[in-house]
């Protein structure tokens, strides 16, 4: 058995079918990335995956036993950051830490979680307010509580979606460093809409088809040494094929429902999609 | 700068223009009405000298006021201690929202001068009746304003609270307060504007040293310029205490 499986898991919000028949299983200490268009139901998934949101249909287990709660040993990115504004980013880490480790002191606390600011370059802008932040500097923080937490299972929603091209390759390095240094193999399972971006982190990728009633494609494995580096992946004729057979796998999607699409555009046009 | 100087010249001029319909007003259909001259002359006193006590009910306008801001600030208080969490509690439970909802919308419509004698019924002494008075009747947007704060506390920080595994008390004092303070306290602004309201009616039925108390007495003895002299304090003392409010809001939203 498999450390995560999903079995024919099923979402509806109402009328609306967001995902549909999607299967699923990742190892321990994998990087899996799940890419696909806005809308499609990513972060659907991602969130039922994690047990913050229950499944319509199917079943999720982690480590053999049925997920229904956000499990202790995981830790999540939100798409948005979703810091607390009214704290400094070192509370908001702290707060995490605090939760996660009890048993240490206060200073070891303060230690943990300005340990893992610094780590994410942000050690001398640990006293600001998000409101104080720029885009780039709040994922960090994101990144930074979540890794804090020392977590067994890393869940990622599109953790560098709002950031310029330069920032961005900056904490892809981060992130696939931090992974790798982690005291224990860290399995993570991360959300994008950037197929280099997989490239460039995932042992296997997986395409989420179009919705509405989204499922998964086979996934493509990723068989490149590690660490990569982002300008060499450009030319490499692998990360080429992996790239074009992600691209078919996403715009298959799109044809064989363009009419059923034009069937559902009058009910979906009711419904203003919004970015979770 | 220049453009608050105009505002305030401006606002200025209101005030004149309504002193103007005030005292022609007086001068013309209504001779009953004290002109603002002779308010002036007949109330120079209690502005002149607004710290002296002369008897019970015969005090400077300040001493007044002060008395009136005391009553006011217990009930006051008394009304946000009970309605910030009673606010929460609605907030937080769809169970008890539905239980308690219809009670409330019935209660809150109802005016001070019906709770008062209940009670000084059930207090048989007249400070704390005001207070229940000014508490019952200044409450209800305290609790209202505090319940919607948390029913607006976006599905995120729920998220990151459940993520966080943080503990009841800390899901409380990190996300629930913060959160819904910036609508508490647009409920306290609101609760502080209807305590001092109900003062006057508090304190004319209960016959003590206050605005309030000093208006009903100087009715009953017939010297108009005094209600008058009553009537522009308890104004001013509102509009200042609505600032004081608002100064303190802005400064929590800055923060
Ligand atoms: N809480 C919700 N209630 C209703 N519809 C939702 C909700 N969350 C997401 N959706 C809908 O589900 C679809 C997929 O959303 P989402 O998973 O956020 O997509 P993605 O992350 O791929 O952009 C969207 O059409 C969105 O409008
Ligand atoms: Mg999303």
């Amino acid at each position: 058995m498999a450390f995560l499986e999903v079995t024919d898991l099923a979402k509806s919000y109402g009328a609306r079918d967001v995902l549909s028949g999607v299967n699923f299983t990742m190892e321990e200490g994998e990087f899996v990335s799940i890419v696909g268009a806005s809308a499609s139901g990513k972060t659907t998934f991602l969130k039922i995956v994690s047990g913050l949101v229950p499944a319509t249909r199917g079943q999720v287990t982690m480590g053999g036993a049925a997920v229904t709660d956000f499990s202790p040993q995981a830790a999540i990115v939100f798409q948005n950051y979703s810091l607390l504004p009214w704290l400094s980013a070192l509370e908001n880490v702290r707060l995490a830490v605090e939760a996660a480790f009890p048993q240490y002191s206060r200073t070891q606390q303060n230690e943990q979680s300005e340990k893992y600011l610094k780590m994410v370059g942000l050690g001398g802008a640990i006293s600001k307010k998000p409101s104080q932040l720029s885009g780039g500097m709040r994922q960090r923080v994101a990144i930074a509580r979540a890794f804090a937490v020392e977590p067994r299972v890393m869940f990622l929603d599109e953790p560098f979606g709002a950031l310029d091209a330069l920032t961005r390759a900056t904490l892809q390095q981060e992130l696939a460093r931090m992974c790798s240094q982690a005291a224990r193999p860290v399995t993570a399972l991360m959300i994008t809409n950037n197929v280099d971006e997989a490239i460039l982190l995932s042992d296997r990728i997986l395409a989420l088809g179009r919705g509405p009633a989204a499922s998964l494609s086979p996934a493509v494995p990723v068989n490149l040494a590690k660490p990569r580096a982002a300008d060499l992946l450009m030319h490499d004729d692998q990360a080429i094929r992996i790239r074009n057979r992600l691209a078919e796998f996403l715009t298959a999607g799109a044809e064989s429902r363009k009419s059923l699409s034009r069937a559902a555009a009058s009910a979906l046009s009711k419904t203003v999609p919004l970015e979770a | 700068m220049k453009k608050r100087l105009g505002n305030f010249a401006l606002a200025l001029v209101g005030v004149a223009l309504v002193g103007a319909l005030w005292a022609i007003t007086s001068a013309t259909i209504a001779p009953d009405l004290p002109s603002p001259l002779k308010t002036w002359e007949e109330s120079k006193i209690y502005v002149m000298q607004p710290w002296e006590k002369r008897g019970e009910m015969d005090q400077g306008i300040l001493r007044m006021a002060s008395y009136s801001l005391w009553r006011v600030a217990k009930g006051f208080l008394l009304a946000i201690l009970i309605g910030t969490p009673l606010g929460f509690i609605l907030g937080a439970s769809n169970l008890f929202y539905k239980m308690f909802d219809p009670t409330i919308q019935v209660l809150r419509p109802i005016s001070p001068l019906a709770w008062l004698p209940l009670g000084l019924i059930l207090f048989r002494q007249s400070e704390p009746a005001a207070l229940f008075t000014i508490a019952l009747c200044s409450m209800w947007p305290t609790v209202i304003n505090t319940m919607q704060g948390v029913r607006a506390i976006p599905q995120d920080y729920h998220n990151v609270a459940k993520v966080l595994r943080l503990s009841p008390w800390r899901r409380l004092t990190k996300i629930w307060i913060p959160a819904t303070l910036p609508f508490m306290f647009s409920g306290y602004r609101l609760s502080l504007g209807l305590a001092w309201l109900v003062i006057v009616a508090a304190e004319m039925l209960t016959g003590t040293p206050g605005v309030g108390g000093f208006l009903w007495q100087e009715y009953n003895s017939l010297i108009y310029s005094h209600i008058l002299l009553c009537i522009l304090t308890i104004g001013i003392v509102g509009f200042a205490l609505d600032r004081l409010m608002g100064v303190a809001e802005a400064r929590l939203r800055a923060a």
